[in-house]
C-alpha cells in the first residue's frame, strides 16, 4: 500500500478511537446545553473524576474494568448531580454571566481540589485487559481502541434508547424544547436536570476510564482540553442534538489525528479551536442543527 | 460640559496625589520589592479590568478571550524594545496597534455571534492566538521571548493606567458610548433606533483590545519574560472574574474587582496548593449570593458617598 494512505488510514483509525471518546463527552455537554442552556465547563473534570475513580476502584479495591468502569459512571454521575444541585440550581434565574462564572469556579476546584487530594503527579493507570495488536492491510489497530469504539458505541445506544423510548427521555426532550410549557404539562424539571446531569456525567466518567486504559496515564488537569475539544464538538454538530454530538465528536478526533499526524501535533488544539471559529462563522447552528430565527 | 471637566481635573488631581504618595513611599523603601511588584499589577489589572468591561459590561458582549490579545500586545511590544532597540513607549503603542489591528479583525466577523457562541469563540480565539505565537521561533516559541529589559516601573505603569481609565470613562459617556450601552440593553431595539450595531460592537472591541495589548505590553516589560502560557484561558478567566466580582458595567467597579483581585492572589501566594482551591471557592460563594457583583451597574462616586451621608437629596438627576 501507498505510504501515504496507509499513514491516513492510520491516523482515520486513530482518530476514530479518540473521537468516539470527544463523544461521550460532548453528549453530556449538549444534554446539558439543550435543558438548560449552560456551558457546563465542569463537564471536563468530571471525566477527569471518573478516570481517578477507576483506578482508585482498580488499584485499592482491585476490582476489574467493568465494575471499575461501573463504579466510575455512578460515581461522577453523584458528583455530578451534586454539583448541579448546589452549584448551578440556586441561580436557576440569575443572570446568565454569573452561572458560567460558577462553572469556571466549580471546575478550578474540583482541578486544584483534586490535586490536593490526589497529589498533581500523573498517575499509571493499571492495564486491566488484555493487549492484542491486529494488522489490517499495513494498518495497526490494538485491542484497546476497538473496546473504545464498542463501549462508546453500547452507551451511545443506551442513551438513545433511554431518551427516545423510555418516560424520562419524553421529559427531557420536553424540557429541552420548552422549559415552561413542560413545567405546565406537570413535569418535574428539577428532576429531569438532575438526571441530565447523572446521565452525562456517567458518559463522561465512562469516557475518562477509557483515555484512562488507552494512555496509561491520568492527572488532576487531563480533563480541561477534552473538556473544551468535546464542547467544540458538540457546537460542531449542533448544540442540544445528540447525534450531533457524537458526529461532532468523531470529526473532532480524526481531524487531530490528521492534523497532528500530517502537519505538527502543535496545531492540535489550533485545529479543534480552528474548526469551532469557521463553524460558528458559517453554520452557526451546528451540522445537523436547524437555523432558529431570533425572537424578537 | 463643565462638571463633566471637573469631575475629570478632580480625578487627576487625586490619581496625582495617590501617584506622589506611593511613589514616595516606595523610594523611602517604605514598601518594598514584593508589594511593589503586586502595585504594579494592580494598575496592569486595572487596565486589563476596564477594557474587558467596556466589551462585556457596557456594550454587553460576551467575550471570553481578552488574554490573547493581552498576549498580542506582550509579544509585539517586546519585538520593538528587544529586536529593534526602540524604547518603551514606541513598544506599548505598537502592542496597542498590533492587539487593536488583531482585534479588528478578530471582532468584524465573529461579533455577529451572540451570547454562549460568542464566548466560545472568543475563547477559541484567544487560544488560537496563543497556539500560533507557540509555533513561532522568531519570539521563542514554546520557551518563552526572553531578554525582555524591564523599562516598566510604577510610574509607567501608574500613568498609562490613569490614561486608560480617562479614556474609557469619557467613551462611556460620549455619544458613541451611550450607543453601546443601548446595544447592551437591547440590541434589536437599537438596531430599530438607527444605531449602526456593528459598528459600535466592532469599535468597543477593538479598543478594548488595544487597551488590553497596552497591559501585555507593560506586563511583559515588566516580568523580563513573555511566556505563551501566561496567556492561557486561565488568564482570560481572571480578568472576567475582576470584572464579574465588581460588577459587569460598573467601571469602578472594575477597578475595586482588579484591586481585590490581586491582593487576593498575593495574599494565597504563600499556601500554592490552597491559592486556587480558595480562590474557586470564593467564586463560587461570590457567585451565589451576590450573582450582579459587589456594586451591581452603578459607580462608585462622589455623590453616592454623599447619599450615604445624607449630604444630598434622594432622586436626583444622574446624567451630565
Amino acid at each position: 500500500m501507498d505510504s501515504f494512505l496507509q499513514q491516513f488510514y492510520q491516523q482515520l483509525v486513530n482518530g476514530i478511537s479518540l473521537g468516539s471518546i470527544y463523544a461521550l463527552i460532548a453528549l453530556g455537554y449538549t444534554m446539558v446545553y439543550g435543558i438548560i442552556r449552560l456551558i457546563n465547563f465542569a463537564h471536563g473534570d468530571i471525566y477527569m473524576l471518573g478516570a481517578y475513580v477507576a483506578f482508585f476502584a482498580t488499584t485499592v479495591l482491585k476490582l476489574s474494568f467493568f465494575p471499575a468502569l461501573i463504579a466510575a459512571m455512578v460515581g461522577s454521575a453523584v458528583v455530578g448531580v451534586a454539583i448541579e444541585r448546589f452549584a448551578y440550581r440556586p441561580l436557576r434565574n440569575a443572570p446568565k454571566i454569573a452561572v458560567l462564572i460558577t462553572a469556571i469556579g466549580v471546575s478550578l476546584f474540583l482541578e486544584y481540589g483534586g490535586m490536593l487530594a490526589v497529589s498533581p503527579q500523573p498517575r499509571t493507570f493499571p492495564a486491566l485487559l488484555p493487549t492484542g495488536i491486529y494488522h489490517i492491510g499495513g494498518v495497526v489497530i490494538n485491542s484497546y481502541q476497538i473496546i473504545i469504539l464498542a463501549v462508546s458505541l453500547i452507551l451511545m445506544a443506551i442513551l438513545t434508547y433511554i431518551v427516545h423510548r423510555t418516560k424520562i427521555g419524553k421529559a427531557m426532550r420536553a424540557v429541552s424544547f420548552d422549559n415552561d410549557a413542560a413545567r405546565l404539562m406537570g413535569i418535574d424539571v428539577d428532576r429531569v436536570i438532575s438526571f441530565t446531569f447523572a446521565i452525562g456525567s456517567a458518559l463522561a466518567a465512562a469516557a475518562g476510564v477509557l483515555v484512562g486504559i488507552y494512555y496509561n496515564s491520568i492527572d488532576p488537569l487531563m480533563g480541561i482540553m477534552p473538556g473544551l475539544k468535546a464542547f467544540v464538538a458538540a457546537v460542531l454538530g449542533g448544540i442540544g442534538i445528540l447525534p450531533g454530538a457524537m458526529l461532532g465528536g468523531v470529526i473532532m478526533g480524526v481531524v487531530e489525528a490528521l492534523v497532528s499526524g500530517f502537519i505538527s501535533s502543535t496545531f492540535r488544539d489550533a485545529a479543534a479551536f480552528g474548526i469551532l471559529i469557521l463553524i460558528l462563522l458559517f453554520r452557526p447552528s451546528g451540522l445537523l442543527g436547524k437555523n432558529v430565527r431570533e425572537k424578537v | 460640559m463643565r462638571e463633566k471637566t471637573k469631575n475629570d481635573l478632580l480625578m487627576l488631581a487625586a490619581g496625582i496625589v495617590i501617584y506622589a504618595v506611593v511613589q514616595s513611599l516606595i523610594s523611602i523603601g517604605f514598601i518594598q520589592d514584593y508589594w511593589e511588584r503586586n502595585i504594579v499589577y494592580v494598575c496592569i489589572n486595572i487596565i486589563l479590568a476596564t477594557s474587558l468591561n467596556l466589551i462585556n459590561g457596557i456594550t454587553g458582549q460576551f467575550s471570553i478571550g481578552h488574554a490573547g490579545f493581552m498576549a498580542v500586545g506582550a509579544y509585539v511590544g517586546a519585538i520593538m524594545t528587544v529586536k529593534f532597540g526602540l524604547p518603551l513607549a514606541a513598544g506599548i503603542v505598537a502592542g496597542a496597534l498590533g492587539a487593536a489591528v488583531l482585534g479588528f479583525i478578530i471582532g468584524l466577523p465573529t461579533l455577529r455571534l451572540t451570547g454562549d457562541y460568542l464566548a466560545i469563540a472568543t475563547l477559541g480565539l484567544g487560544e488560537i492566538i496563543r497556539i500560533t505565537i507557540l509555533n513561532i521561533p522568531y519570539v521563542g516559541g514554546a520557551s518563552g521571548f526572553m531578554g525582555i529589559p524591564k523599562l516598566t516601573n510604577f510610574t509607567w505603569a501608574f500613568f498609562l493606567m490613569l490614561l486608560v481609565l480617562f479614556f474609557i470613562k469619557n467613551f462611556v459617556n460620549s455619544t458613541h458610548g451611550r450607543a453601546c450601552i443601548s446595544i447592551r440593553e437591547n440590541e434589536i431595539a437599537a438596531e430599530a433606533m438607527g444605531i449602526d450595531t456593528t459598528k459600535y460592537k466592532v469599535m468597543a472591541f477593538t479598543l478594548g483590545a488595544a487597551f488590553a495589548g497596552v497591559a501585555g505590553a507593560l506586563f511583559s516589560h515588566y516580568t523580563y519574560i513573555a511566556h505563551p502560557a501566561s496567556f492561557t484561558f486561565m488568564r482570560s478567566f481572571d480578568i472576567l472574574t475582576m470584572v464579574v466580582l465588581g460588577g459587569l458595567g460598573s467601571m469602578s467597579g472594575s477597578i475595586v474587582g482588579a484591586i481585590f483581585f490581586t491582593w487576593v492572589s498575593a495574599f494565597f501566594a504563600e499556601w500554592p496548593e490552597w491559592r486556587m482551591v480558595i480562590y474557586s471557592l470564593l467564586l463560587i460563594v461570590l457567585m451565589l449570593f451576590r450573582p450582579q457583583g459587589l456594586f451591581g451597574n452603578k459607580e462608585l462616586s462622589l455623590k453616592m458617598f454623599g447619599r450615604l451621608t445624607g449630604g444630598e437629596r434622594r432622586g436626583t438627576t444622574q446624567g451630565n
